[in-house]
């Protein structure tokens, strides 16, 4: 103890670290009936950290090409020990961390959280989410599969209708007209550098933001977190949510080891794309989306307007913190809540519909 | 007098920052302009294919279709119930995806987001805005050859 005790001193005499550790001991949580969503946030971050230690493992046995990819990932799941599990958890974590912002994102919304003064981190988490969908997109290629080889061509193909710059970009995605080893390569370099080092400055913004701010408490719900005792951070939020972590740890392992992720047939550029081809559940509403709307519409082609209307939609949903008149005085509008409730509505039942095979 | 106050038309201190401005501009654009062109890749001269050997009549039996390499996009080659030979490119002009042929519908279809084309090309059902691309068949004894500009 004394060791450690030293050690503390030596430390905190060249870098003055006691008022870090002042702050952190002061440091509370608000206690409210809907104190639960404050977990999300967390929740997500724990699973970015699983994606980041079993992304390290997988680089050590994957091959970004299109003639070794495959075999690659198959090599790991079928001869690395427990290349199967950690391949798995690496798949199931993604899907639970997006799944777990999205929980997040609804749950600040619904608290009114992103109103002033808190929009920059609102923007930040925005841009957090997107990220995690780049990483989403671009690992779904990876094991150059056929599901995700024409999940690639789709989604860049959505790109290439974006004005003035589409065809900039379809060529800067693609690294060529077509989707080829050369999209790969590039994919594989935005997934473990890129995306990394851009998540990694936002998501220190968006922690810092938090930590300057404090947690919001929700206009309905300050007079019950006045009564009530905050919880301390240190140690007993930090206990708290160590067993929420916990708790996605199981689910993880539960996951991983029952329902191995499926790595299906090796991409073929020269096959037809097969019957009941389908994205990543989180671009399922889109994708249902895009399915109905005719060829065209009043004259436009029917996925020109499609994705025009997702793009506006994308960007409301951006600036919520300044369209909501009300975000000035800290009062949410009662059209921004409606607002927020057909947004989940539409993703929520045209998720689990496509889930179900409706459109089919 | 008013114009005595005036000062110069631009302070020294001015044309300090100007300069200094411009010329951490011209430091960006020179670092930059080089990275904005290495990220888009040469074009590769390849041979224009205008003609391919599609594949052998007697693979492809009444009511049923195969994809064919036509340079580097795919192509669709359909015998149709009757016995007709045709060709079309097999990239839906929805979303990129490739095309196929459905024996039980008859006719040509794409599984991404469900777009129906006729035995002609022609969009008739689903999101598709356009038709696809038709190319011109040749048969030599029991070879199929496809021809782009049809």
């Amino acid at each position: 103890m004394r060791a450690l005790d030293n050690l503390w001193k030596a430390l905190d005499e060249r870098f003055e670290l006691a008022p870090l550790v002042e702050f952190a001991t002061h440091k509370e949580v608000p206690r409210h009936r809907h104190s639960w969503a404050y977990y999300f946030g967390g929740l997500t971050l724990f699973f970015f950290l699983v994606q980041i230690s079993t992304g390290i493992l997988l680089l050590l046995y994957y091959r970004p090409t299109s003639e070794a990819a495959f075999e690659s990932v198959q090599f790991i799941v079928t001869r690395v020990p427990f290349g199967w599990l950690v391949r798995s958890v690496h798949s199931w974590s993604a899907n639970l961390m997006i799944l777990s912002a999205f929980a997040h994102m609804f749950s600040v919304y619904f608290m009114g959280s992103y109103l002033k003064p808190r929009e920059v981190t609102w923007w930040s988490g925005f841009a957090l989410l997107g990220l995690a969908m780049g990483f989403g997109f671009s690992g779904y290629l990876l094991p150059w599969n056929e599901l995700s080889f024409f999940a690639t061509r789709i989604g860049t193909d959505m790109v290439s209708k974006v004005p003035f710059a589409g065809a900039w970009l379809l060529k800067f995605l693609r690294g060529g007209d077509e989707v080829t080893g050369a999209t790969l390569t590039r994919f594989f370099g935005f997934h473990v550098a890129v995306l990394p080092m851009i998540t990694t400055a936002v998501l220190g913004l968006h922690l810092a933001l938090i930590q300057r701010q404090g947690m919001h408490v929700p206009e309905h719900l300050a007079d019950e977190a006045k009564s009530r005792k905050p919880i301390p951070f240190v140690p007993n939020f930090m206990l708290r949510e160590s067993v929420v972590w916990l708790g996605g740890l199981a689910a993880l392992a539960a996951l991983g080891a029952f329902f191995p992720w499926e790595l299906g047939t090796k991409a073929d550029p020269f096959a037809a794309a097969p019957a009941g081809i389908h994205p990543e559940w989180y671009f399922l509403f889109m994708f249902e989306t895009l399915k109905l709307i005719p060829a065209h519409v009043l004259g436009i082609e029917g996925e020109l307007l499609g994705l025009a209307v997702f793009g506006l939609g994308g960007l409301v949903w951006f600036l919520v913190p300044v369209l909501d008149r009300g975000s000035r005085t800290g009062h949410r509008t009662r059209l921004f809540l409606v607002f927020g409730w057909l947004v989940l509505a539409y993703i929520v039942s045209f998720t689990v519909a496509s889930m179900a095979g409706v459109f089919q | 007098m008013a114009a005595d106050r005036q000062g110069p038309l631009i302070s020294r201190r001015g044309a300090l920052n100007w300069l200094l401005g411009t010329s951490i501009g011209a430091t960006l654009a020179a670092a930059l302009y080089p990275v904005f062109r290495f990220v888009i890749p040469p074009e590769v001269a390849e041979a224009p294919v205008n003609r391919v050997l599609a594949g052998k009549l007697s693979e492809l039996p009444a009511n049923s279709g195969k994809i064919f390499r036509f340079g580097s996009k795919p192509g669709v080659l359909v015998r149709t119930a009757t016995g007709e030979v045709r060709a079309f490119s097999a990239v839906c002009t929805h979303l990129n995806c490739t095309v196929q042929y459905r024996p039980d519908f008859q006719h040509i279809w794409c599984a991404c987001h469900n777009g129906h084309y006729d035995l002609q090309g022609k969009n008739i059902a689903g999101p598709p805005p356009r038709p696809l691309d038709a190319y011109k068949v040749d048969i030599a004894g029991d070879d199929v050859y496809v021809t782009k500009g049809a």
